[in-house]
Parts: structure tokens; sequence; C-alpha cells
């Protein structure tokens, strides 16, 4: 398993935020965390890279990394596509894309790994000198994947992926992180509140609530079972 | 005219230093959100050493180079030590800090080098250039020495992925440190940079102000005066903004009766006050630009 975690509790401030949270990813896996808003999915993106105080177990291929600090988290290649996207919106669309690979050796590497990323977001190459910050929400939104992709992630966290996008763009951006994870193996855990989307694309469901996980299961199961879209999923 | 250029170009010397420590402030400035009130005082700092190293008969140039590269770490320290405990406390802790700083290392100018009043050296001399009457040899070098530094500045935050990282941990350090992102160390870095520039100015502005343990003060207001006047978020506006103030404050001071030598730091504080009236991000300083 490239991702483990058991017993996670979160906490802002004194406030307890997730309780007992147990999960595992599989290398090259696609798991995904469905619940309603404030259900706690964001806290546990943010508890697996040290952004918010927590307690409980973490391994990352093996390695505890829980309270590590969150750029030695990234360094063993986590990347996170965080809720709001994360863009640099003063600096260039290429910039953006050059900070992803930061912690990466080797410019001509990193040059071609660029352009596999403008391969796969052809839209982001017409832009690359534009100012990051005037791209609409949906590239944005591939710029935060492309930038997270630079890293040559093993394990890539998405925040609600979909926010705040037009439907097509949503399925072209699926589309592509189903081309990515099948090209490069890497594992993604996808929080999502479009749950139907989510569903198609990964292969095991954890459903939060209140900070705890009530129930989970293949994805095929979880979508077919109405009782469960109906009480959770709101579809 | 001749007057006129001849203040003009004194005012370009002047504001070359300015523009020095304008954007040594605003580079902790966006570091940090903090200004760095003792960035005059360890330009001074700085100053003292150098002729503590001249005084022994170093080379100017060696004394220099020497000096740079000490303020650079002193500079990191000084974050390392000080400030970096602080990083999640309060204005007025920071605030503390820094008066901290500046008194500290005043009071250590005046107990290691005395309060007297000494000359400092130029390496260019002070003959007119090229016999002109406009412009002598050492203003000249001020404006040189500071434009190659502004330019090697510029090269390495818009050419290298270390000045890359820098910008992108000031602009978002939320995202900085998810691509990995040191940004404890980038703050440290910006405070080092800060150092070695204002080690810079002060050893440029030394021979015509005098060394003394105040010598940065009225210096420092005017980079204030300058970073204000550009912007605080913005380098290139606050090295604009310093240039700028050099000359407002030569040309003033020849022309406009009654301010002459006396007045001069009041309109430093004048030029402050409007700004921060008029257009509180300066010239250049921006609002964030985004789309969602």
């Amino acid at each position: 398993m490239i991702l483990e975690v058991d017993g996670l509790n979160a906490f802002y401030g004194e406030q307890q935020a997730l309780f007992g949270i147990g999960f595992g990813i599989d290398e090259g896996k696609i798991i995904t965390l469905l619940g309603a808003n404030g259900a706690g999915k964001t806290t546990v993106l943010r508890a697996l890279c040290g952004m918010v105080r927590t307690s409980g177990d973490i391994r990352f291929d093996g390695k505890a990394i829980a309270g590590w600090p969150t750029e030695n988290v990234v360094r063993l290649g986590v990347a996170h596509v965080p809720e709001g996207r994360g863009t640099f919106v003063r600096l260039t669309v290429e910039e953006n894309l050059q900070l992803g690979a930061m912690i990466r050796r080797g410019r001509a590497a990193i040059a071609a790994d660029i352009d596999r990323v403008y391969d796969h977001f052809p839209r982001l190459r017409e832009r690359r000198r534009q100012q990051a910050g005037l791209l609409s929400g949906g590239e944005q939104q591939m710029l935060a994947v492309g930038r997270a992709l630079m890293l040559l992630p093993r394990l890539l966290l998405l925040d609600e992926p979909s926010f705040g996008l037009a439907p097509l763009i949503v399925e072209e951006l699926f589309r592509i992180l189903r081309e990515v994870n099948r090209d490069i193996g890497v594992a993604m855990l996808i929080v999502e509140q479009n749950a139907a989307l989510a569903l198609e694309l990964a292969e095991h469901a954890y459903i939060l609530e209140t900070g705890r996980i009530v129930l989970d299961g293949t994805a095929a199961e979880i979508a077919a079972d109405e009782g469960v879209r109906r009480a959770y999923l709101g579809y | 005219m001749q007057l006129f250029l001849q203040q003009v170009l004194a005012g370009l010397a002047n504001g070359a230093i300015y523009a020095g420590m304008a954007l040594a402030v605003v580079m902790i400035y966006l570091a940090i959100d903090h200004l760095n009130f003792a960035q005059g005082e360890m330009a001074t700092f700085s100053t003292f050493i150098a002729w503590q190293f001249i005084a022994w008969g170093f080379p100017y140039w060696i004394a220099f180079a020497a000096v740079v590269a000490v303020s650079f770490v002193g500079g990191i320290a000084i974050e390392r030590v000080l400030f970096k405990p602080l990083h999640n406390a309060d204005i007025l802790a920071n605030l503390v800090a820094f008066i901290a700083l500046f008194s500290i290392l005043n009071s250590a100018d005046g107990y290691i080098w005395d309060y007297t009043i000494k000359t400092f050296p130029t390496p260019f001399g002070t003959k007119p250039l090229f016999g002109s009457v406009l412009i002598d040899s050492h203003e000249a070098g001020m404006i040189v020495v500071i434009g190659v530094l502004l330019g090697l500045l510029y090269l390495f935050f818009s050419g290298t992925r270390l000045g890359l990282a820098m910008r992108a941990a000031a602009q978002n350090p939320a995202s900085a440190r998810l691509v990995g992102i040191r940004i404890g160390w980038m703050t440290a870095l910006g405070w080092g940079i800060a150092a070695a520039i204002g080690a810079v100015s002060g050893m440029l502005i030394a021979p015509i102000v005098f060394l003394d343990p105040n010598m940065m003060f009225g210096v420092l207001l005017w980079g204030f005066a300058g970073a204000v006047l550009g912007g605080l978020s913005s380098p290139g506006g606050a090295v604009l903004g310093g240039f700028a103030v050099g000359i407002i404050e030569t040309l003033v001071g020849t022309f406009v009766p009654y301010v002459g030598r006396d007045l001069k730091l009041t309109l430093a504080l004048l030029v402050i006050v409007a700004v921060l009236m008029v257009r509180p991000t300066g010239i250049f300083g921006r609002t964030t630009v985004s789309r969602v």
C-alpha cells in the first residue's frame, strides 16, 4: 500500500474535526472520499500533508509521516491540489509549472515534463506566458493539476477538482485524470461533492459524515446502492 | 540649466542609495509583512565593519566584498535567531523586536567604534567626471555600483530557480509549501540579501554623509519614502520610487526657498503621508488580479 491511515484524528485549535479515520490506497489506484459540505473531506487531505494538528497513524510507503512539516511530506512524492487551487496568480503559467518541479533536479527532464503537461492541457500551452491569475477557473484547475504532476508524485491528492467548473470542463478534466492515472500509474485520492463523477473514476469509495467514516465499499457497490445515494450523496 | 542638471544627477546618485534601501525594506516586507525599522542600523553596522577592515589595511574592494558576504550571513543569522521565533507573533511583538535590533546595533556601533564622526574612503575619487562640472566621479560610481547590483538581483529573481522559489514563497506561502519549498529558508535568504544590499548602500553613502552610528537614519527615511511611493508590494516600484525621491530631495532642497538642508527630512515624511493619503498601495503596488 502506498498510503495507510489508521485512527486519524485532526484538530482546529481545540475543535476536533476528524475522529478515528482509517483507510488505505494501493499503489496506482484511485479512491474517492465523499460526503456533504463540512463532513471533513478537506481536513483529511490537510491532515495527510501536515497542515493541521493530528494524532493517529499515517504511513506513506511504509514511513510514518504523521506530524511531518508539509514540505517534507511533499518531498516524498505527495502532490496536493488544494481547495481553491493554490495558483501563484502573479506568476506566469509556465513559472507555475516550474514551481511544481522545484524539488527535482535535471533541467532537460523538467522541460520535457512541462511539454507533457502541455500535451495533456493544450490550452495551457497557448497561455504559457500569461499571468496565471488571468486564466479562467477551468484553466486554473488544469494548471493546478499540471503543477502537481510536475512533482512526478506517487500520490496525488485532489480537493474538489470539479468545484465551480462548467460540466463540459469537468468531464474533460476527469478524462485527463484517468489518462494520467493509466499512463504514469500515480495513485489518487479524490475528494468530491460531485459523487456520480468521482464514483466513475475511483475504484473504492469512503463516505464521511461529521468527521467519521460511516461507510465504504467499491465504487460500483456504492453507486448501485440507492439508499446510500439518497442518504449521503444526494442524487 | 546647468545647476538643474547638476542637481538632477546628484539626486540620481542619492536616489540610487535610497533605491537600495527601499528594495531592502521591500524584500523583507514581502517575506514577513513587517517593515524593518532596523534596516538602516544593519547597514551602518556593516559600514563600520568595512571601515575597520580598511583601517586594518585591506584594499577597498577586498573589504567591500568581505563586508557584503559578512552582511549576507549576518542577515540570515538575525532572521534565524530573532525573527523566526516571532513568525506567528502579532505585529507589536515584531515591532518591539525591530526596535530592539535597532538599539542593539546602534549602541554596538558606538561601543565598538565610538561616536566620533569618521571619514570613509571612496575608490572612485571625488574629481569631476571627465572634467565635467555636472557630476563627480564618486556620484557616478554610486550610480554604476547600485545599477550593477540591481541588474544582478533582477537576473537572480527572474532567471534562477531559487529566485523563482523566493518569489513564490513571498506571494503564496501555503502553495509554496505544497510544492516542497522550505519557506522559512526563503525568508532567511531574503533577510540575507536585504542586509547585503544595505551594506552596499551604506558603504557608498558613507563618503558623502560621513560615518557615525546615526548615519543611516535620514537615508532609511528616504528609503521608506521611496518604497511607499513606488509601492511596498513592488520591488521594481520601490527602486524607481527611491530614485524619484532622491531627485525630489535635491531639487526641492535647491530650488524651494526655506527648505534648504534643514527641512529635507520633513519632506521625506511629507512624501510618505501624501502617498498614503492619495494612493496607499503606491504607484506600482498592486491589488491582486485574479479571476475565479
